[in-house]
């Protein structure tokens, strides 16, 4: 699986498999919104704020994932030293970092008529405050340590330390006592949310899940092409 | 086929995150007490050394038939099932907060049994359904 992310493969992406990706992605979007906005039922307590929720899960998964997979690409490339690994994490830091933010707005919105308060200070919405922070930190480094190698190792180490942050926004709410509700769905048991409201949310991950893949193949390639011209400015 | 050099950064990594995972799982054991939201009635009924004057948070479920309401003052009772508390609030409730529904309670205690509010949250589950259905799983349980 890694080959597919290979420099080489990655440049000869040329803009039909993008418009190809583009298409499949309004395909799976736009009946999700429809389905999501208009055909799923309100919820028996929340009413229609539940539609908040087929935004807010998927960037939350995405916003996570994202993160898990910088941490990843960090480690591989602290060990391994492999050249292409920190650019995989630059380039899905800024995806990250705006479904990060998505997640908490949404969270936000959703709070005020369901909880009676935008935000709460419990463990789910701090740990996840943390994580933005970290995007920013990351993608910060990114910018302003013009050194590239070092750049390259605080910013990874800063990866892997946020690392940690990730069991606990997801194990939160089941370690301590939270404002946030559990998971409704788990790995080891049935997903107590009905499963008309369960399709929507699956296609609305889909979906946005093939959005940060579009952006992150665009950002990756951009950053392969920079990375190129620099070592040829190196080596002349 | 590895060399010595990312042999020796293996090494090097997976102490750096045991040592690090250590840290963290201190860091939050001793700060454990700020990270819960609130406290469950069973909680502060076994716990030693409240202080009554500082603002804490009760949380659990309302009592069914225990909400009265006089004017814009609320009582009702938090339960968790073993222990209760009775809640004295004044001023507006969200929609959601309900008879055997999940609340926080934000104010301070008067004694172990009594507390008075000045905000109220309602917590909503992990459950999410139409209303058909659950009105359909009521019938069945009746």
């Amino acid at each position: 699986m890694l080959k597919n992310f290979l420099p080489n493969k990655i440049l000869s992406i040329n803009t039909k498999f993008f418009n190809n990706l583009i298409i499949l992605m309004i395909i799976i979007i736009f009946p999700g919104v429809i389905y999501s906005l208009f055909i799923s039922p309100p919820d028996h307590v929340q009413g229609d704020s539940v539609r908040i929720m087929y935004v807010h899960v998927p960037s939350s998964f995405i916003a996570l994932g994202a993160f898990g997979f910088i941490g990843m690409a960090s480690i591989l490339n602290l060990i391994f030293k492999i050249k292409f690994m920190p650019l995989i994490g630059k380039s899905l830091a800024p995806i990250g970092f705006i479904f990060t933010l998505i997640s908490i707005f949404t969270g936000s919105l959703w709070g005020k008529p369901t909880w009676g308060v935008w935000w709460a200070w419990d463990a789910r919405l701090t740990s996840m405050l943390i994580l933005f922070f970290f995007y920013i930190v990351y993608i910060l480094v990114w910018k302003f340590v013009s050194n590239y190698e070092k750049a390259n190792k605080i910013s990874s180490i800063i990866a892997i330390i946020g690392l940690f942050n990730l069991p606990i926004i997801k194990y939160s709410v089941d370690w301590w006592n939270t404002l946030h509700q559990p998971s409704s769905i788990t790995l080891t048991s049935a997903p107590t949310i009905h499963h008309t409201m369960l399709l929507p949310l699956i296609v609305m991950l889909i979906g946005l899940g093939i959005y940060s893949l579009i952006i992150f193949l665009m950002k990756y390639k951009t950053e392969l092409i920079k990375f190129k011209m620099r070592q040829k400015k190196i080596n002349k | 086929m590895l060399t010595r050099k990312v042999k020796s950064r293996i090494i090097f990594l997976i102490f750096a995150l045991l040592l690090a995972s250590i840290v963290i799982f201190i860091i939050l054991k001793s700060l454990e007490k700020n990270v819960v939201y609130f406290l469950s009635p069973s909680e502060i009924y076994n716990k030693a050394n409240i202080s009554f004057g500082k603002k804490i948070r009760v949380g659990g479920l309302v009592k069914v038939n225990s909400i009265n309401k006089e004017g814009t003052s609320i009582n009702f009772v938090i339960t968790d099932l073993k222990n209760e508390i009775v809640v004295s609030y004044v001023g507006l409730v969200p929609n959601l907060f309900s008879e055997g529904k999940g609340v926080i309670a934000e104010g301070k205690l008067k004694d172990k049994k009594y507390f008075i509010a000045d905000k109220i949250l309602a917590k909503h589950d992990e459950n999410y359904m139409p209303p058909e259905v659950k009105e359909a799983l009521e019938k069945s349980n009746n």
